[in-house]
């Protein structure tokens, strides 16, 4: 990965709080390139993004954050596109994130979204930024939600976040959403079928795209029969959930699962590339939307707050560990828990302990 | 940080048929360990510059095919310069006589790869050539 690594920053020493005033007073302010720099600050999780934060969460909440995933191919992009179109023509102003695998061996990624939404490209009032996921595992839901804070604060009304939903972490990114569109096209086939019952008990609204494709209105009807097993199996796991609760429930299922899902999501069928069922796909979002404050708008908010704080929180423990002063005890209970001389439990507990010292 | 992979825009600018070796190049970097953001055909210098800004990216790279470099790639220099995209890497793939590889650098062209330049090499030429930010 270092092979291909940017040289390090310039001017990295310069005061960020500073840098990042200039940032976000500038991006609040209509300034493009103080929004993209400020994304990409985000991306790199720098001080300046931090510093940033701390100034544009609060102008933040305002946008209707949707996720939109869904398997390679399924038409992800391409809807994005549309809806973006349907969108600007209700005065909405449109930020689109876009999420692609990064190579876990090389570190690179092709970020191939952009392609479908370059219509939009001279329309002021549409951002797309397309960001690689990195293998920041876990990280990725609070990467993209304070991405799509920034582009909030910055008044986008909409933001669209569109991730592959093969992964776990891609899933999370868009369980994070206040809105969460799954996209599935007709007859898939069934290496398809495995992911999508995970997929779809993160759905709130369902999307059979590719309407102009025979099978649409069979696999909707299928989708419309699963989805009332998901339900109910998604009610059987909350309440395992529960009953563990304050025991060692990673935040992962606590952002995809410790969240209401409507009992029965709603299945529309689109056809991205005509534009078909995109107005009624809309409606569908503005009415989840509507269902707001509290119920599901309220659940997102909080998956959404924990998928940002346990990930700050955790990445400064580990800080916290590895300062100089500490890092040989940190380094001694590792190894220890490697020679089987330490549990991992235990040793998790000492870690926690010497913080408090 | 240090270990931020290079990012890099390939686009495809005016009225090129198809974008086969662009798309392998795309793929190439990406083996490399780039970030490749992909933007397509017929791309237009506004269009090209709008997502070089929202991107951040640190390199665009243009492949031209139809003998069309002299009027595009001018147009996207100046563009980038006017939105303030100063320190973005330009560089370019094409069939490119020397007199207009002259010209093209002093407008502030990077790099120039013609055919037969191998992926390696232009992967090289950028860890090598792209320079620090914030
Ligand atoms: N027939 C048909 N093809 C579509 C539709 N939507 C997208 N596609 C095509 O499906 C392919 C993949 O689309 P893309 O948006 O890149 O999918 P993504 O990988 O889910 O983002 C492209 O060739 C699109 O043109 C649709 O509604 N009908
Ligand atoms: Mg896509």
């Amino acid at each position: 990965m270092s092979t291909s690594s940017a040289p390090a920053t310039g001017v990295a020493g310069a005061d960020p709080a500073a840098r990042a005033r200039v940032l976000t007073d500038a991006a609040t302010n209509g300034d493009r390139r103080a929004l993209a720099r400020l994304l990409t600050a985000v991306e790199n999780r720098t001080p300046i993004a931090e510093a940033a934060l701390r100034v544009l969460y609060p102008k933040a909440g305002r946008a209707h954050i949707v996720g939109i995933t869904g398997a390679p191919g399924a038409g992800k992009s391409t809807l994005v596109a549309v809806l973006i179109a349907e969108a600007r023509r209700a005065g909405r102003a449109v930020g689109v994130v876009a999420v692609d695998p990064s190579s876990p061996i090389t570190g690179g990624a092709l970020l191939g979204d952009r392609v479908r939404m370059q219509a939009h490209a001279a329309d002021a009032d549409v951002f797309i930024r397309s960001m690689a996921s990195r293998g920041h595992a876990g990280g990725l839901a609070a990467t993209s939600a304070a991405a799509a804070a920034v582009l909030d604060a910055c008044d986008f009304d909409l933001v669209l976040i569109e991730t592959v939903g093969t992964g776990q972490s891609e899933v999370e990114v868009a369980a994070a959403a206040d809105t969460t569109v799954v996209l599935e096209a007709p007859e898939m086939g069934d290496e398809i079928q495995a992911i999508k019952a995970g997929l779809l008990e993160v759905a709130d609204i369902v999307v059979v795209n590719k309407g102009d494709r025979p099978g649409a209105q069979r696999t909707a009807s299928q989708l419309r029969a699963m989805l009332v097993a998901v339900a109910r199996v998604g009610a059987a796991d909350r309440g395992h959930h529960g009953a563990t609760e304050g025991s060692v429930v990673p935040p992962s299922i606590l952002t995809t699962r410790g969240r209401p899902r409507p009992k029965q999501p709603e299945v529309l069928i689109t056809t991205a590339t005509s534009g078909d069922g995109i107005p009624e796909l809309l409606a569908a979002l503005n009415r989840h939307r509507g269902l707001g404050r509290e119920g599901p708008g309220a659940a997102a908010r909080l998956a959404r707050a924990q998928a940002q704080v346990w990930s700050i929180l955790a990445e400064r423990t580990r800080a916290s560990l590895a300062e100089s002063h500490r890092r040989a005890g940190t380094t001694a209970i590792l190894q220890a828990v490697a020679d089987h001389e330490l549990d991992p439990f235990a040793a998790a507990d000492r870690l926690l302990a010497t913080l408090r010292e | 940080m240090t270990d931020r992979p290079i990012k890099v825009l390939i686009a495809k600018p005016g009225l090129d048929g198809h974008d086969r070796g662009a798309k392998v190049l795309a793929r190439g970097l990406r083996d490399e360990g780039f970030e490749v953001v992909y933007t397509g055909l017929r791309q237009t210098p506004e269009m090209v510059t709008t997502a070089a800004l929202q991107e951040d990216v640190d390199v665009v790279g243009l492949s031209i095919l139809s003998g069309a470099h002299m009027t595009l790639v001018p147009r996207v220099c100046r563009l980038l310069q006017e939105t303030g995209l100063t320190d973005v890497m330009v560089v370019i793939g094409g069939i490119i006589p020397d007199v207009d590889a002259d010209e093209l650098r002093s407008i502030g062209v990077a790099g120039i790869f013609g055919p037969g330049t191998t992926i390696a090499e232009v992967a090289e030429f950028l860890r090598a050539n792209v320079r620090a930010r914030d």
